[in-house]
């Protein structure tokens, strides 16, 4: 039998979202704005906290809608959505950072929040001095950040350091340290935003233990992150929030699964509609990416590609702007790394005397790059280089590594090199 | 079943706050650690990277007191109360730059703090008090000079500084209520740190820094105790040159005001607290 650790009744939050500034054309108009506006300025900021009637105006927004949740103790939470779905507002609502407009939430256990790494580093100070600064911040009692101060030296890899003003460090280090921090919290309820994607891959891994590990000694975990990796690594039930209300709760794969559903429905074996892309885009103009393929050295359609095959992207455009065209495809590894930017610019391509669809292919004739996921963002400019169109993760493909030696493989890319015994 | 013996379960209940209370020491005394470190932060990064580092605590008053002893001492000829002019300016510069330093960083607290407060749960009160203590280092340099001065003056010392902690207290209070109340206006209205270095500025010819309280007509004299840097400032003198006796009437006055000024900023920045990491 366990007991709530957090039961969330109904919670929402509104937000009031900037007001748009009037603008005036007349120089009569502009003299006159510019004597009224500090009274003007004064009624903006005033309304910043001040909401009339429930919905006081065209420029609310609510973050959160009737939010009710039951968290057990020992459950390992992970949380999930679209930008602007709410998730960050929640969790700083249960960090009692803001506080909720309506609704209420009982917590049992103290809460450690982790929505940045960092928090308080003075840059002055040295590393010692930000353990104790950082650590009390966070909670931590002073005695605690004694006993296991040498633990997160350790872990933070600083060394001989430790007594050096913050702002020496290379962002590495800080990072580093900042995470050492971080990782030593034992609260009972612990918090955490997407702080997992800084630092380098080798060092995340690290801190991903130590966090199942803390996981697994009985704390309760919310936890928020846009990788999908990680999540299903670390969470027994999830949430999906969309536009501020839990669209669905369950378990891990189930949830997780559902959430990709819509962007892999579009993308199946190496083949993605871009028609009615229901993913991230922005600003379709007059040209627009439609499909995009993924080919293999045969010109069939593939999703998998070994370490070292080549890949060729087939991208088709619609053309009304009866001028030429750029594309540009953004190779990204699981964990938001850029790894190729292939643009069109580099290579004579005529787009000009060209029919209104047409179809582009890239070829890399070998990837090079280790066994992950990738996924591809595809930005289409006009001839003057401004964008058009930009879809983010079009299509993905995943490198597999057959043939080459796993051992002690750290980089991203795989170069064999040409190596000889003179 | 759980085995585990049941501990003391610490519970927090979230919700849109109706009611209001001042100040929850109790809350405030879990996070001393914190308090502490934070004060350090404030004191060990001040003069980070300075060449003449914590002399600038004393400089400050130092250089302000040669300016004051010329202009006001020798050109406009104020009298001192007996007091050698650059005595009784420094003494008086010494408790005015506290309360100033700590009313300008007491007031800029929030907006300097909210990096912190928009990531992390904390009382909010504790921001604009820390840097009022930690400017108490700064206080205790500059004090020394005071010393230094009466020797070379020939002023001995008498059991009368044992007052000054009192008149320390009246100014952190009266500091601290100004601050939770300006820093909290200053969040959401960036313009209050422009206007708080006029006000400090304003408030330094006010009090009687530059002149003694007897330069003044007596029939006002009680009325201008409101303000308690009258009580501070003046005791201060009488604590450390005795030349005049205790005002205890200006500080009684002061010590009723300072508590006012406490309560009222207190009550404001409670009100404001809950919207803070929204204004931020």
């Amino acid at each position: 039998m366990k007991d709530n650790s957090i039961k969330i009744s109904n919670i929402s939050k509104r937000y009031r979202i900037g007001v748009k500034e009037e603008i005036h054309d007349s120089l009569i108009g502009k003299i006159a704005s510019f004597a009224m506006s500090p009274f003007n300025n004064f009624r903006r900021v005033q309304k910043l906290s001040k909401f009339k009637g429930l919905n006081g105006g065209e420029d609310i927004i609510w973050a959160l809608k009737d939010i009710s949740l039951n968290i057990k103790s020992g459950e390992i939470v992970g949380i999930i959505g679209k930008n602007g779905a709410g998730k960050s507002t929640l969790l700083k609502i249960l960090s009692r950072i803001v506080e909720p407009t309506g609704g209420s939430a009982i917590i049992n256990g103290r809460v450690a929040s982790l929505l940045e790494i960092g928090t308080g580093f003075h840059k002055e100070l040295s590393g010692r001095e930000n353990i104790y600064l950082n650590g009390t911040i966070l909670g931590m009692k002073t005695d605690e950040i004694n006993n296991k101060f040498d633990e997160i030296v350790e872990f933070s890899e600083i060394g001989k350091f430790i007594d050096t003003p913050v702002k020496r460090y290379s962002s590495g280090m800080y990072v580093r340290l900042a995470f050492a921090v971080a990782a030593h919290l034992e609260p009972e309820i612990l918090i955490v935003d997407e702080v997992l994607a800084v630092g380098d891959a080798a060092f995340q891994k690290k801190c991903l233990g130590k966090m199942s590990e803390t996981a697994q000694a009985g704390r309760t975990v919310l936890f928020v992150s846009h990788n999908m990796h990680t999540i299903q690594n670390l969470c027994n039930r999830v949430i999906l929030l969309e536009e501020g209300k839990v669209i669905m709760d369950g378990k891990t794969h189930k949830v997780v699964s559902n959430y990709l559903k819509p962007i892999q429905e579009n993308n199946i074996e190496g083949e993605s509609s871009l028609r009615n892309w229901p993913g991230s885009r922005k600003s379709p103009g007059k040209i627009r990416a439609t499909y995009l393929r993924t080919l293999d050295k045969n010109g069939k359609t593939c999703s998998t590609f070994n370490i070292h095959d080549s890949i060729t992207l087939e991208l088709d455009i619609e053309n009304i702007s009866k001028n030429g065209f750029v594309v540009s495809f953004l190779i990204n590894d699981n964990q938001g790394t850029l790894v190729y930017q292939v643009r069109s610019q580099d290579s004579p391509i005529d787009t000009v005397h060209v029919p209104t669809s047409t179809t582009v292919q890239m070829t890399i004739s070998e990837l090079k790059v280790i066994e992950k996921q990738y996924t591809v963002d595809v930005w289409v400019g006009n001839h003057f280089d401004k964008m058009e169109d930009f879809v983010e993760s079009a299509i993905a493909f995943d490198v597999i590594n057959v043939g080459h030696s796993k051992l002690g493989l750290r980089s991203i890319v795989h170069e064999t090199g040409k190596w000889k015994i003179k | 079943m759980n085995r585990k013996p049941a501990l003391p379960v610490h519970q927090v209940i979230i919700k849109p706050k109706t009611g209001w209370q001042l100040i929850d020491w109790k809350e405030i005394k879990e996070y001393k650690d914190l308090i502490y470190f934070l004060i350090l932060r404030d004191v060990k990064s001040i003069y980070k990277q300075t060449v003449l580092g914590f002399s600038w605590a004393i400089l400050r008053p130092f250089l302000k007191m040669i300016v004051f002893s010329v202009i006001f001492g020798r050109i406009a000829k104020i009298p001192s109360d007996g007091i050698p002019y650059p005595l009784f300016s420094y003494a008086g510069l010494v408790a005015w730059e506290y309360f100033a330093n700590s009313l300008k960083r007491s007031s800029g607290s929030l907006i300097t703090g909210s990096g912190i407060f928009t990531k992390v749960y904390f009382p909010r009160l504790i921001l604009p008090i820390v840097p009022c203590i930690a400017s108490l280092v700064d206080f205790v340099i500059a004090l020394s000079i005071v010393f230094i001065m009466m020797f070379i003056y020939g002023y001995v010392l008498s059991w009368t500084i044992l007052y000054i902690p009192i008149l320390v207290l009246l100014m952190l209070i009266t500091a601290s209520g100004l601050g939770m109340w300006l820093s909290a206006l200053a969040i959401q209205y960036r313009d209050v740190p422009y206007g708080v270095e006029f006000l400090v500025q304003l408030l330094m010819y006010a009090a009687p820094v530059i002149f003694p309280v007897s330069w003044l007509p007596e029939s006002l004299k009680l009325y201008l105790g409101i303000y308690p840097m009258y009580g501070v400032i003046e005791g201060f003198r009488s604590a450390i040159l005795h030349q005049t006796p205790m005002p205890w009437d200006l500080i009684g006055i002061g010590a009723i005001s300072a508590i006012i000024i406490l309560f009222a900023g207190a009550y404001y920045f409670k009100k404001k607290e809950r919207i803070f990491a929204d204004v931020a």
